[in-house]
């Protein structure tokens, strides 16, 4: 009982940050301080959005490497629609960055589910072509803050209750994936194509079409973050966010998600980008160059990868085992 | 008696060598090949041009190199995402060597050594560690060039010695480069070892099926290991081409030419999924790539659009057959 309540990974991941945030609040008090943790949340909120959407990929034996591409194609769009139409309500603005997002997904969803093309390399192609697209309909130029509505920049930054509304939609979006991984037929079947895709047709899932509505998933979210992105930095050019999908990827890996499929948990996703982070706001604290960034989340996947695999697969929430694991 | 001769008689579907060889799939790519060179000559009155081909030539020579190797490892059922990041760290080496002056043997020996150990890196993750290969090159793939990201940051490293020019610049006879030299003699080795050796044909037997491979007395996972030390070898001659023609190193050398690697393997005709390919396919595709690039360039494309193109390829290589399958299927039922 108490192990459902507190998972061991989950626990020691918590634990990891903890520890870190302590190492760092010995020399410097002022990280820990609640301004400054709402501050590095906020920060850190794009990849947790992203990462959970990533996970439920992930879950069902896939990978999704355009959801930065996709972010960026949305965040342009948008971006472009902003400056052509200033005055257009920010709902509808979202709503087009969620379709926009779901599309791209799709579009993986598809060649995966029908075509049943490699998901690494639909989504490496896919990646290149979003980031080309965004050359394309931008023309290689920079959609700049003066240009974009004050109500577009200022969205993600207006405040609720002491926290941007930017913290709000992580939160939102970490409380409906709680509740749709545990509690609906969706979720279930994601754990379940990802544990044992032979056992999940003998049940009567569609393992194809669990994919694509994943891979759906994983675009609408990156389609919310592209706006959200590109308001909260009021800038959009065809670059940003260049590599973010190592990020993702890595905080999941981190989090406990077995590249596998079929392993693990929102809380691990949640924790794992926020151990990312903690980990890149304070690397300026310590005064350690930002360049070394891409090799510690380089080296966070693979000792995670490599803990995850010798932790083994048995602990995790396997719904349908193996045939050759209970025999 | 003529009644037991056509009892006896060859079903048809067992075709002549000849058939076999024009229906396949190398095949179909040298048409691709000679439609896109024909095409590029009427579209640009500059492409027919030998030192412009020569040129262009640079476009696939060193992709190649990796892609040769890369075939193999994906034959296997593995696939390699850190060769540029290995590129990137080996060339930042050779550049670290050059500011403390080495000369050109001790910077080939480094590119070459550097490229080694990365193989060896990703071999112990995923041979020793047994993990897939996939994520481990997506971590070495941050880990790599996030190294050179920390020695170099901002920065370049330029002052090669002149004689180190020779490898990325220089030319054999007439316009013949020393990369293309490299790129014949590499894919003549990969050629030789695929095809012609008991190692070749362990390499199929593991990406078709690897307990049934280990049953036959395959040592899978040391043949898995040297295949990622050739894919990081070839990715540090690469690295000394690439250093040695643009004389300079970034740590954002090479970006993304990962994808342009593993799009020339599967156009190339080797199953992504392991188990089949060509080493003559991916010679081919490697010349497909570069002459669609040259003549994208030609006409004033810009690099991103070439890459949606290289996108598209990949996707739609993979992609088409499988749809021809799928109608083929429907109209039979």
């Amino acid at each position: 009982m108490l192990s459902r309540t507190f998972p061991i990974r989950e626990t020691i991941l918590a634990g990891a940050i903890v520890v870190l945030l302590a190492l760092i609040a010995s020399r410097f008090a002022g990280f820990i301080a609640p301004s400054n943790l709402a501050r590095v949340f906020n920060d850190t909120a794009p990849l947790i959005i992203l990462a959970l959407g990533q996970m439920v990929v992930i879950l069902t034996r896939c990978i999704d490497l355009s959801v930065a591409a996709n972010l960026a194609l949305t965040g342009m769009a948008v971006a472009m629609i902003n400056v052509a139409m200033p005055g257009l309500p920010i709902p509808i603005i979202i709503a087009i960055a969620i379709m926009l997002g779901a599309v791209m997904g799709a579009i993986n969803g598809v060649l995966v589910w029908k075509l049943s093309i490699p998901p690494i390399v639909v989504t490496l192609g896919t990646m290149t072509i979003f980031r080309g697209i965004i050359f394309l309909i931008s023309d290689g130029k920079w959609v700049n803050s003066h240009e974009m509505s004050p109500a577009f920049t200022g969205f993600p930054r207006a405040e609720i209750l002491g926290l941007p509304v930017l913290s709000w939609v992580a939160i939102v979006t970490t409380l409906i994936f709680a509740v749709m991984m545990s509690r609906t037929p969706l979720g279930r079947s994601i754990f379940a194509v990802g544990g044992n895709p032979h056992a999940a047709v003998y049940t009567g899932i569609d393992v194809g079409r669990t994919q694509f509505q994943a891979f759906v998933i994983s675009g609408a979210l990156a389609g919310l973050t592209g706006y959200l992105w590109v308001a909260r930095y009021a800038v959009a050019y065809v670059d940003i966010a260049g590599g973010f999908e190592l990020e993702v990827v890595a905080a999941c890996v981190i989090g406990g998600i077995s590249i596998a499929g079929g392993v693990g948990s929102v809380g691990g996703a949640v924790l794992g980008a926020i151990f990312l982070g903690v980990v890149k706001n304070a690397l300026p604290v310590v005064n350690i160059s930002p360049f070394w960034q891409l090799a510690i989340s380089g080296s966070a996947i693979l000792i995670a990868v490599a803990f995850n695999a010798s932790a083994g697969r048995k602990k995790g929430r396997i719904i349908l085992k193996s045939a050759e694991v209970t025999s | 008696m003529t009644d037991i001769s056509t009892d006896r008689s060859v079903p048809d579907r067992l075709n002549s060598r000849t058939y076999r060889t024009l229906r396949s799939w190398e095949a179909l790519l040298l048409a691709v090949a000679i439609a896109i060179f024909v095409v590029n000559s009427f579209a640009s009155p500059y492409f027919l041009n030998a030192w412009n081909l020569s040129d262009a030539t640079f476009n696939f020579t060193e992709k190649a190199m990796i892609a040769f190797a890369m075939a193999l490892l994906i034959i296997a059922g593995e696939i390699d995402l850190s060769v540029a990041s290995i590129i990137a760290l080996a060339s930042t080496a050779m550049g670290l060597a050059a500011q403390y002056g080495a000369g050109t043997p001790e910077l080939v020996l480094i590119g070459l050594t550097v490229g080694l150990l990365c193989g060896a890196f990703n071999a112990v993750f995923v041979t020793v560690l047994g993990l897939p290969s996939i994520v481990v090159t997506i971590g070495t793939m941050s880990l790599f060039r996030g190294i050179s990201f920390i020695i170099l940051g901002d920065d370049a490293f330029r002052g090669y010695p002149a004689s180190f020019a020779w490898f990325g610049q220089g030319y054999i006879y007439w316009v013949f480069t020393v990369e293309m030299l490299l790129f014949v003699i590499i894919a003549v080795i990969y050629g030789v070892l695929l095809h012609k050796t008991n190692f070749g044909r362990a390499v199929y037997a593991i990406g078709n099926n690897p307990t049934g491979a280990l049953f036959s007395g395959i040592r899978v996972q040391r043949v898995k290991f040297i295949l990622f030390l050739l894919t990081g070898l070839m990715s540090g001659v690469a690295a000394i081409c690439l250093t040695s023609r643009l004389g300079s190193t970034r740590p954002s050398i090479a970006m993304g030419m990962e994808l342009e690697v593993v799009t020339m393997v599967v156009l190339g005709g080797v199953n992504i999924l392991g188990g089949s390919g060509s080493i003559p396919g991916v010679v081919i595709a490697a010349f497909v790539m570069g002459l669609v690039t040259f003549g994208l360039g030609l006409l004033n494309v810009p690099g991103i659009v070439m890459s949606i193109f290289i996108g598209l390829l990949l996707i739609g290589v993979i992609a088409l057959p499988r749809l021809w399958a799928m109608i083929a299927a429907r109209n039979k039922a």
